[in-house]
Parts: structure tokens; C-alpha cells; sequence
């Protein structure tokens, strides 16, 4: 009797499914005359189109969103953007009270000149932010050090180091106030699958990859909808690239970071980094007595770190910034005649500073948090209708503070790509327009990741000459201005690739 | 080289000549086989070469000579059908026109935004406007300029051609509302069509009379309308790019899709296309850079070039 009830429940199970399957079902008309690029929903037919579906709306994903917005040939364009992040949702404005954030970012100049170009800027500078004209790298042997100063270049700041959540917010709040047609769907991605929007039949198929076909995204809360560029910003761990098929080349570093915010005495306008036996601990200023660690170290260590009581991580802290591992650096005595007068005659201001002690950390101000770091490129940055940007094609050690940098610069350049397909007509989805985005970005990131990796291995091998070498390197880059003029401008991301711009 | 092949053609001249069987599978021509033949540039009727020409778009030799010239242009029809699929595959053998495809467009965009008095930053600058794409092949240029917002009109003379536009601009719901005729640009005259724009993008060389064709374009113009007409110029440079090196060298192109002697160079062009009351306003060259692999415009005309002119008005 239960047997035969169950054999009468399943056929309706079927059918109910094979319905709700119709309701998301490909839409096999064509749209007559539609006015072009509207979010066209159909009667018949519940599924809306977008032009661009951008899955993550974390920093990179919004920065691309907020560009699009800005520029007046893809104003038009309708953006979706797919993030489960209840935030983006979230009306609730940051207060100046709240205790800062962890996670943190340093911004460029080039980033800074990117935001101010979208109008963005103007909401970044409303929240807690700290700009920074001065760097220290040093390491535990104690034989060398370097400053940087942005009066070296002729420029007023190095860079700006701002919270996560104030550079997201003050995208979305750039983005809210232009009249940009946007949806934001608070929920993950599923699949997707690349559709044609009509039947093509007979003998007249187009035999090779038609470039008409849309992708069609299904959402995690049963949402439907079709896009003709999916852009993939969704973190190292990126779902969109799985989905495209998109191989990765990469290894994982034996080290993960610890991030906490710290409460010092005396103000802070340097950026600090020191380069120990287990990995750089970098001090990052933010404002108000406040600065952000970030300790990178083997994940034994960071977890122990991360789990002993306040007083004994400070003394930790305040170790490795200063008292233990190894002495200061020796000030080169300024002013010196003598043979060599000659070659720092046009030296960087910042070569006659002397080595300065960071300051002193007195509380902790968040949470520790620790992170897992690694090196990851994805091969390709774009396949059919899909493209990559940020941490979905590239993650970074953060020793040079440049992950989120590189992603500013995949979405300045991808939004310059898809203005110039807009102005001549092309199909933003189409092979040819994404690859000149991915042959501009490839070489940059590439270069940067080479050089990063580099520095990363270099300093994890405690060997007498090669201590002595890098000691050299750091005198080097001190002295030498136009080694260190080049070396600020890459790093600000005035220059695209390290040598031959 | 070039003596050698004047010398082989002027000998085919005088040996009698004879209709080729037409094979769908046999494309194009051996070159040492095809006949010189010389444009018809003055208005009187010219005997009809022999021998396969290069496919033209347009089948719109002087009514006297409709007879043989159709017969003629059924087997030149019957070779472009045969590769017909290939249009919209970027990779086969029209991916020079696919990557030149952008560098035109902004010419187009530039210059008739100007001549409309159009946003240049708009998104859709050409909204309200009617264009007419002669020669429109697969539809790789009408395409984009219904993107831009302008109410397009494709006319090819292959079927095939016009089949396979239709099916991919329905793919698209931009480009869906794009009118696609299979028809010559004379019959639009007689239906008295007119447009604001009209565009003749690597058809005139094709054509067995371009003073004609230019007649007809301009008859399709409103009065202070837009033309914009780009081929090939003829000089050796083009014949040594164009035509050995595309064609024989890199195989860009099939052998025998360009005839030198069918090229313009851009005095005539403004020539004939003065007589048809249309007054050439810009000119501008595409450079291929070999390193980049991209294409873009520059001042040199000395082998692609695109002329716009505007139809005078009455």
C-alpha cells in the first residue's frame, strides 16, 4: 500500500520539476525591435537580460561596476551584480566610531588617480583613511636598510592605506548616486551555461562558435539570468572560473599572515616593514594613533601567535618590529667626503635619513586574523563571454601591498576595453575585445607577480652571503636615485612594467 | 614578375578563348589564366570579359550586356555561396575583414558623427538615421552599426549571404531589427529607397562597372546625405601586399578574390564619384603593423583606404 503511494508521489515530483525547469527555460524568441540593451523582461517569459553580470561584489567587482558607471559611453550598459554578501544590501553607514578593521588595503597612486576619475574618491575620503609619504625596509641581519620618501619622485603621498569595507562602500555609494542601471542579487552562483538566444536550423548553421549566444547564469535562490559578458570577480577561490574551465598555475606559500590592528603612542605617517627569518611583519599607518599589522610566518607559529593571551603577542609584536631577532641597521654617516662625493650628488633626499626606530606598540585594537598565503595566475583570463579580473586571475604575497592594486588595474583597464567595443559597435561578450584586455593586463600582472615571488624567496633563506647580498641590495636601492625613483614609480603604479615604460 | 604575368595574359588575349566548365569545387582561378581586363571607366558599354572575375556583390552591368553577364555572375555567386558558412568565423577566411572590422568603424563613427552633428561620447550616436550597407556580405558591418542605435538596411546578391546575416543578428535582440534584402542597389533605386547614409565597404572592387554603382549609390542618398566607400588603391604596393602577400604568401585570403587591375586608385574614386554628385570630404589609409597584429588608420592610402563624401544637395 506505502509502495503504491510512493509510485503515485514520484510522477507528480516529475512533473512539478520538468514545470519549474520550462519556467527557467531558454528564451527562444527574439526580442523585435527592442530598443537595444534594456532589461528586457518579456511577458512570456520571466528571465532578464543583462549586459554585464558581475559575480562578486567585493572591491574589484564594485570598482569595475562604479567605472562602467562613470564613463559615459557604458552608462547605459545594465549591470547585475551577484554577491551572497548582505552588506551590499545593507543601508547602514560606517560609523567614525567603529573600532578599525583588520583587513585593510594599501592604495596606490595610480588606484587614488582610478577612484578620483570615477568620483569615488570623494566617499573613500569621508571615512577613516591615512595617507603615507615615507617607507622603511629593513631586515633582522641588521646590515642594510632602505627609505623611501615620496619627495623622492616629486610627489606628495606613496600611497593610502584604507579599510575593505570603506573602499567597498564608497564604490557602491558612487555608484547609487549616478543613475546607472544596476541590479545587485544577494545570492551565489550555481551554474551557468552559454545559450543561443534563437534555434539555428538546417543546413545554415554557422559551423564554428557563434559569437551571438548569451550566458545564462542560474543563482543559488532559484533566480535566473542571461548576460552577455560574465566577468568573474569572486576571489581566489573564484566559482566563474571553475565553471569557464579556466586552469591555474601556482604554488602555496608555507606561510600564512596574521592581520590585527594596534594602538600606538605617537603618530604614524610611515609605512614600516622588516623582513625576519620567518617573513616580513609589516606596520601600516591608518590614522588616529592606529596602525595594521601584517605578519607573515609559518602556519605553526601563526597559530599560536594568533591564540596567546594580548600582553604576550604585543611583546611578540614589539619584538620583531624592533627589539629581538637581530640589531639596527648602522646610519650611513651623512655629509661624508671623500672619493665617492662625486656619485650621490644627485641623490634622493630620503638617502641622507638616518634609520629610525618603528614605534612602539602599546594595545591591540581587533581580532587577530590569519590567513593562508599563495601564489595563483589563471592561465587564461578570458574564455567565450567570460573574463577575470582581480583575485579570481591573480593572487599576490602581501610583502609589497599590491594584490588589490593589480585589480584595480584589471578593472580600469577591462572598463577601457568595453567603452571602446560600446563606441565601434562590437558585442561586449566577443573574443577578440577580451582579449585585448587580457594581452594588456597578462604582461603587467606577470611582471609584478615575477618580482614579488622573487623577493619572497630571497628573503626566506637565512645564508651568510646571501645575507650580505641582499645588505648590498638595500644599500643599493638607498643610493642609487634612479634605481630608487624607478622602483617607488612601479610600485605606485605609475609605471606598467618594471623597466622598459 | 609583373612583365612576366602582363606578358602571359597578353598572349591568353589573343589565343581564343573559352568558357571554363564551373566546377562548385574548383573556387577561384589560376592566376596565369585569367584575363587582363580593362575597367570600363568611361560611360560607354564595354564588351564583357571572359574568364571568372573575382565575385562582385552587385550584379549591376549596363542593361545591354544583362544576358551574359548574369550567367557570368551566377558562377562567381556560386563561389562565395561555397564559403558562405565561414563569414562569422573569426578565424576562417574572412578574419582580415574581421580585424580590420574596428579600425573602419571608428572611421565611420568619426566621421559621421560629425556630419550628423551627433554626441561623439553617446553610446548610440546614429539613432534615428537610416543606413544602407551595400554589399553587406554576412553582416559584419551592419551588425555594429545597428549597435550604435541606426536603423539598418544589409542588400548582398548571394542568398546565402543574406541567409546567414539573418540568422546571426536574431541572435542578438540589438540587432535583430536590421532589414536584410537580397537585392542589387540599382532595384532599391527603382524603389525609389532613400537613406541617409549609405556604405560601401570592399565592394567597388568587385564590380563590374563602379561608375555605375557609384550612380546608384548616390541615387539611394537623401540630398546632404553621408557616403562612405572603401577599397583597394592600385598601386604596386597593394599589388604586392594585397594581393602576394595576403593572398599567396599568408593565405589570408583566397587566391583570386582580388583582381589588381579591378582596384581604384583614390583619384578615380573621387573621379567618379564627382560625376555621381558626391563631393569627398575625408580620406584616410589602414596600415597593418605586422608586430602588433593590429590594424589603424593613418594618412597612408597607398593600399587600404576609405573615402566619405557628401551627396551634394539639389
Amino acid at each position: 500500500m506505502n509502495r503504491a503511494i510512493v509510485r503515485r508521489i514520484t510522477p507528480n515530483i516529475r512533473t512539478w520539476r520538468s514545470t519549474l525547469k520550462t519556467f527557467c527555460s531558454d528564451t527562444s524568441e527574439k526580442l523585435h525591435g527592442s530598443d537595444g540593451d534594456k532589461a528586457v523582461t518579456d511577458s512570456t517569459d520571466n528571465v532578464p537580460q543583462y549586459d554585464v553580470a558581475i559575480v562578486g561584489g567585493g572591491m574589484v567587482g564594485m570598482a569595475l561596476a562604479c567605472s562602467l558607471a562613470s564613463m559615459p559611453l557604458t552608462k547605459h550598459l545594465n549591470v547585475a551584480i551577484i554577491d551572497s554578501n548582505p552588506a551590499l544590501l545593507a543601508r547602514d553607514n560606517i560609523k567614525k566610531e567603529d573600532a578599525p578593521d583588520p583587513r585593510v588595503s594599501t592604495v596606490t597612486p595610480a588606484t587614488i588617480s582610478f577612484f578620483k576619475g570615477m568620483g569615488a574618491w570623494q566617499y573613500v575620503q569621508l571615512h577613516r583613511h591615512a595617507f603615507f609619504d615615507r617607507m622603511q625596509v629593513w631586515d633582522y641581519t641588521g646590515l642594510g636598510y632602505t627609505r623611501y620618501s615620496a619627495r623622492d619622485v616629486d610627489k606628495a603621498v606613496l600611497g593610502c592605506v584604507v579599510e575593505n569595507k570603506v573602499l567597498q562602500r564608497s564604490l557602491l555609494s558612487c555608484m547609487e548616486d549616478s543613475d546607472v542601471k544596476k541590479k545587485i542579487y544577494p545570492s551565489r552562483l550555481n551554474s551557468m551555461t552559454l545559450h543561443k538566444s534563437s534555434l539555428l536550423s538546417g543546413t545554415d548553421s554557422i559551423s564554428s562558435e557563434p559569437s551571438g549566444s548569451l550566458a545564462k547564469l542560474n543563482l543559488s535562490d532559484g533566480d535566473c539570468l542571461y548576460a552577455k559578458l560574465v566577468v568573474g570577480a569572486d576571489g581566489s577561490k573564484s566559482h566563474v572560473r571553475k565553471l569557464a574551465g579556466i586552469s591555474t598555475t601556482g604554488w602555496k606559500y608555507p606561510q600564512n599572515a596574521i592581520i590585527c590592528t594596534v594602538e600606538h603612542t605617537e603618530d604614524n605617517r610611515c609605512a614600516w616593514q622588516r623582513f625576519l627569518r620567518t617573513g616580513p611583519i609589516a606596520l601600516l599607518p591608518m590614522g588616529d594613533n592606529y596602525s595594521n599589522i601584517v605578519w607573515t610566518m609559518g602556519p605553526q607559529q601563526a597559530a599560536d601567535r594568533r591564540s596567546m593571551n594580548e600582553a604576550d603577542f604585543l611583546k611578540a609584536v614589539n619584538d620583531a618590529l624592533d627589539d629581538g631577532h637581530g640589531p639596527h641597521p648602522q646610519s650611513e654617516r651623512i655629509g661624508d667626503g671623500g672619493i665617492l662625493a662625486w656619485l650621490r650628488s644627485d641623490e634622493t633626499s630620503s638617502a641622507s635619513e638616518h634609520f629610525e626606530v618603528p614605534p612602539r606598540i602599546t594595545k591591540l585594537a581587533s581580532d587577530r586574523m590569519v590567513f593562508p598565503l599563495s601564489l595563483m595566475h589563471a592561465n587564461n583570463y578570458v574564455s567565450k563571454r567570460v573574463v577575470l579580473i582581480g583575485d579570481a586571475a591573480h593572487t599576490v604575497h602581501p610583502l609589497a601591498g599590491q594584490g588589490v592594486n593589480l585589480g584595480f588595474g584589471d578593472a580600469n583597464s577591462l572598463s577601457r576595453v568595453i567603452a571602446e567595443g560600446v563606441a565601434v559597435g562590437s558585442d561586449i561578450g566577443e573574443m577578440a575585445l577580451l582579449k585585448r584586455y587580457e594581452s594588456e593586463r597578462k604582461a603587467a600582472n606577470i611582471a609584478m607577480m615575477a618580482i614579488l615571488d622573487g623577493f619572497q624567496k630571497a628573503y626566506s633563506i637565512d645564508f651568510g652571503p646571501l645575507n650580505v647580498l641582499r645588505a648590498a641590495a638595500f644599500h643599493g636601492v638607498n643610493y642609487i636615485s634612479p634605481l630608487k625613483k624607478n622602483i617607488i614609480s612601479y610600485a605606485s603604479g605609475e609605471q606598467r612594467l618594471p623597466l622598459f615604460t | 614578375m609583373a612583365s612576366k604575368l602582363l606578358l602571359s595574359q597578353l598572349r591568353n588575349i589573343t589565343r581564343p578563348t573559352h568558357h571554363r566548365l564551373i566546377n562548385p569545387n574548383f573556387i577561384f582561378p589560376l592566376k596565369n589564366q585569367t584575363l587582363i581586363h580593362s575597367r570600363p571607366y568611361s560611360d560607354a558599354p564595354q564588351p564583357p570579359p571572359v574568364g571568372s572575375k573575382p565575385p562582385p556583390t552587385n550584379a549591376d552591368s549596363a542593361p545591354t550586356h544583362k544576358k551574359i553577364s548574369s550567367s557570368l555572375n551566377q558562377a562567381e555567386l556560386a563561389k562565395f555561396s561555397a564559403i558562405a558558412e565561414t563569414w562569422w568565423d573569426a578565424e576562417g577566411p574572412f578574419k582580415p575583414l574581421h580585424v580590420m572590422n574596428p579600425t573602419r568603424l571608428a572611421f565611420i563613427r568619426s566621421t559621421l558623427c560629425r556630419h550628423f552633428g551627433k554626441d561623439p561620447y553617446s553610446a548610440k550616436p546614429f539613432e534615428g538615421l537610416k543606413f544602407v550597407d551595400v554589399g553587406c556580405g554576412g553582416g559584419i558591418l551592419s551588425e555594429p552599426l545597428a549597435r550604435m542605435g541606426a536603423t539598418v538596411t544589409g542588400i548582398d546578391a548571394v542568398e546565402k549571404n543574406i541567409n546567414i546575416a539573418q540568422l546571426h543578428a536574431d541572435l542578438d535582440p540589438g540587432t535583430s531589427s536590421i532589414e536584410y534584402l537580397c537585392t542589387t542597389a540599382e532595384k532599391l533605386v527603382e524603389e525609389q529607397r532613400k537613406f541617409d547614409a549609405v556604405l560601401a565597404l570592399e565592394v567597388i572592387e568587385h564590380v563590374a562597372e563602379p561608375a555605375e554603382f557609384c550612380k546608384s549609390l548616390s541615387a539611394l542618398t537623401v540630398s546632404g546625405g553621408a557616403n562612405v566607400i572603401s577599397t583597394i588603391n592600385r598601386s604596386m604596393r597593394a599589388y604586392a601586399t594585397a594581393i602576394v602577400v595576403a593572398e599567396y604568401l599568408l593565405h589570408w585570403l583566397p587566391k583570386g578574390t582580388h583582381e589588381w587591375s579591378s582596384f581604384l586608385t583614390p583619384e578615380e574614386l573621387v573621379l567618379i564619384l564627382q560625376r555621381a554628385s558626391i563631393s569627398v570630404q575625408e580620406m584616410a589609409g589602414f596600415v597593418y603593423n605586422p608586430l602588433t597584429g593590429k590594424w589603424s588608420l593613418s594618412d597612408d592610402i597607398s593600399v587600404n583606404f576609405i573615402a566619405y563624401g557628401t551627396k551634394n544637395t539639389e
